[in-house]
């Protein structure tokens, strides 16, 4: 199969549902023929469709959201770029009260299709207000779907099924892996939410991971089976709202061990969530206490030694599973 | 003072603010019994801005609405009944109970919504508009909120928006001098909302927004304009609430002659006054007046004679 970045993945759904349905529309800061979006994603678009349908915006990100949600409601289907996901907090309103709340608190007479696609994460030395990994914020806001893509293969298929749906949708991408290469079909599909992934097969220990540490739980899992002969299962959400409990819950069952690793911070994140999903339903299953590797609880800092040493890697993910095989 | 607008259309606008006022002193005697859940933000004394306004627009526009709306519901053409029954928490509400007096909509006149966060429904009016423009319909949106609002982020965010992109809104300020209790001179350094118009390059006009003629007018030299492509207004209607901000609120932070001569400026008694200048009988007026008040009745025994919604319905309608 043919190989293409996740950026490009992320592009052709885009250009694909575009060329699909006449509602859907791109807007957000520099995101037209001048630039392209700050990462790339929309580069060309402006040229092929026009700067009506992908439309270059003032710096305004709560006015982005509203536009977005005022179009969502009147039968247009817009996907908004937040240029980094530390400023989705100046847009927070309009996610969370406004597009997330508009279909319930209105007794469903709307419907709100909005995507808003931006980046995550640490690992490119930008310092606090452009390396945080904040999807806990948005799994706490009911009406909201989260999806949170590892793969050039997952970000197409949830980019479309957000685009197709009939929902508000935070895309969550990770800037890291704009360049990452991986297998994407030519032919058309989607990847429906709520479904986890398991991306590596593995009888010991069960590791959750979300967006780029995926990778770095992959890469420790091979260095588990090379050195200590301990078989990791790495399981993918792909969607944090909804999450499929049940796909987290059956590979425990087999494994009997579950370490949750995510960029976020440890209190209330992201793990948390699991943890308690596991703690819930699937105690009787355990072998060892459940265990998080997680941001410590600090902002992220600039000076590169600093920076490398809140986010988790791969030798803090080969400690976590060591405790408790 | 003339005007060219046909009989009916006078008598109709008379009505509309009837109902408003009307249903809202309904309300309040209501809410006095403990028969209304929550709270209440009346619309009594602003009847002249949203009739005006929304007597300039056809069905298939748009507006957006605030905590204070359920007089921008009426003047849209909302059902006196399924309003009340939403605010009394019953599920022949149009939101089944779930938004209650502070989340009125009903999509199928237009009404986008009421939103309780001041200056939040500014870019969803934006948001319209910019749908509006990109499926080419000439339809309009009017955007209502208060004074405060105009303090927002959003409201810079959105003027300054729906200018660079000409989109058809029509941004409509009710400055009815307080933002809960906060005079509006402790809150910004000049008197008229419209002055800030200039900073977006878009017309900003005030107007007396207790004369809903006056509005009308403005409203309909700004709604041609955004339907013409031209691109947004900023219209500023100096009005007042007859009642404090919420049901709890007694308003002693407004001097006792300020009350009094709001009072004496009430758009009702301006409006009855002229439409007998202007020919209309006064049994024609009583007739409206007694249809209106047998309307709101029939609003009320609907609403207390509708069932709560189940309990476990509070599950549904989160994600469609």
């Amino acid at each position: 199969m043919r190989k293409i970045t996740y950026r490009d993945a992320l592009r052709e759904a885009l250009i694909e549902e575009m060329h699909r349905d006449a509602s859907v529309f791109l807007l957000g800061e520099d995101i037209g023929k001048y630039w392209g979006g700050a990462f790339k994603v929309t580069d060309g678009l402006a040229q092929e469709f026009g700067e009506e349908r992908v439309r270059d915006t003032p710096i305004s990100e709560s006015a982005i959201v509203g536009t977005a949600v005022g179009a969502a409601i009147t039968g247009m289907r817009p996907v908004a770029e937040i240029m980094f996901g530390d400023l989705t907090a100046l847009a927070m309103d309009q996610i969370a009260n406004q597009a997330a709340k508009i279909r319930y608190m209105f007794g469903a007479q709307a419907k709100c299709p909005m995507v808003v696609r931006t980046p995550f994460g640490a690992g490119v030395n930008i310092a606090s207000h452009h390396s945080q990994s904040l999807e806990a914020w948005f799994m706490h806001v009911p009406g909201l779907y989260v999806a949170v893509p590892s793969t050039p293969f997952d970000a197409k298929g949830l980019l479309k099924t957000a685009i197709r749906g009939d929902n508000p949708v935070l895309l969550c991408e990770h800037k890291l892996l704009y360049p990452l290469e991986g297998e994407v079909p030519q032919d058309d599909y989607t990847v429906p939410f709520g479904v986890a992934d398991v991306k590596r097969e593995g009888s010991d220990v069960t590791v959750v991971a979300v967006l780029f540490m995926v990778h770095k739980a992959l890469n420790a899992a091979k260095e588990l089976e090379k050195d200590g002969a301990i078989s990791v299962e790495v399981v993918d959400p792909r969607t944090l709202t909804p999450l499929d409990r049940r796909g987290i819950i059956k590979s425990v069952k087999k494994t009997g061990r579950i370490v949750i690793v995510t960029e976020d911070c440890r209190t209330a994140g992201v793990s948390a969530e699991i943890a308690a999903v596991v703690a819930e339903e699937a105690l009787d299953y355990l072998d060892a206490p459940v265990k998080r590797v997680a941001e410590p609880d600090t902002p992220i800092p600039f000076s590169p030694p600093l920076e490398k040493y809140v986010i988790p890697d791969e030798k803090s993910i080969i400690k976590a599973v060591k405790e408790v095989v | 003072m003339t005007t060219d607008l046909p009989k009916e259309k006078l008598v109709e606008m008379y009505q509309k603010m009837l109902q408003i006022r009307g249903f809202e002193e309904k309300l309040f005697e209501l809410y006095s019994q403990n028969l209304v859940p929550g709270t209440i933000h009346l619309y009594a004394g602003e009847e002249a801005v949203a009739v005006g306004v929304c007597s300039s627009l056809r069905k298939e526009d748009y507006i957006t609405s605030t905590h204070r709306g359920h007089g921008h519901c009426i003047a849209k053409g909302a059902d006196l009944k399924r309003t009340m029954a939403e605010i009394l928490g019953k599920k022949t509400g149009y939101c089944k109970g779930k938004g209650g007096s502070m989340h009125i909509a009903d999509f199928s006149i237009g009404m986008l919504g009421a939103t309780a966060v001041v200056g939040a429904g500014l870019p969803i009016a934006v948001g319209a508009g910019l749908s509006v423009k990109l499926r080419k319909t000439d339809q309009i949106v009017a955007c209502f909120f208060g004074e405060g609002a105009s303090n927002q982020g959003t409201f810079h965010e959105s003027l300054n928006m729906a200018s660079i992109w000409k989109l058809p809104v029509v941004f409509v300020c009710e400055n009815n001098l307080y933002a809960m209790g906060t005079r509006q001179s402790i809150a910004m350094n000049i008197e008229n909302i419209a002055d800030r118009a200039v900073a977006y390059g878009i017309p900003g006009v005030s107007v007396d927004g207790n004369d809903v003629l006056a509005v009308y007018e403005t409203a309909c030299k700004a709604s041609e304009r955004a339907r013409g492509g031209e691109g947004p207004t900023l219209i500023e209607c100096k009005t007042y609430r007859h009642r404090g901000h919420s049901r709890v609120d007694p308003a002693r932070y407004r001097p006792k002659d300020e009350v009094a001569e709001w009072l004496s400026k009430d758009p009702i008694k301006r409006f009855r006054d002229k439409l007998l200048r202007f020919g209309v009988v006064e049994g024609e007026i009583q007739a409206v007046e007694k249809e209106v008040s047998l309307q709101i009745e029939e609003a009320v025994r609907f609403a207390m004679e509708s069932p709560y919604p189940q309990p476990e319905e509070a599950l549904e309608d989160v994600y469609a």
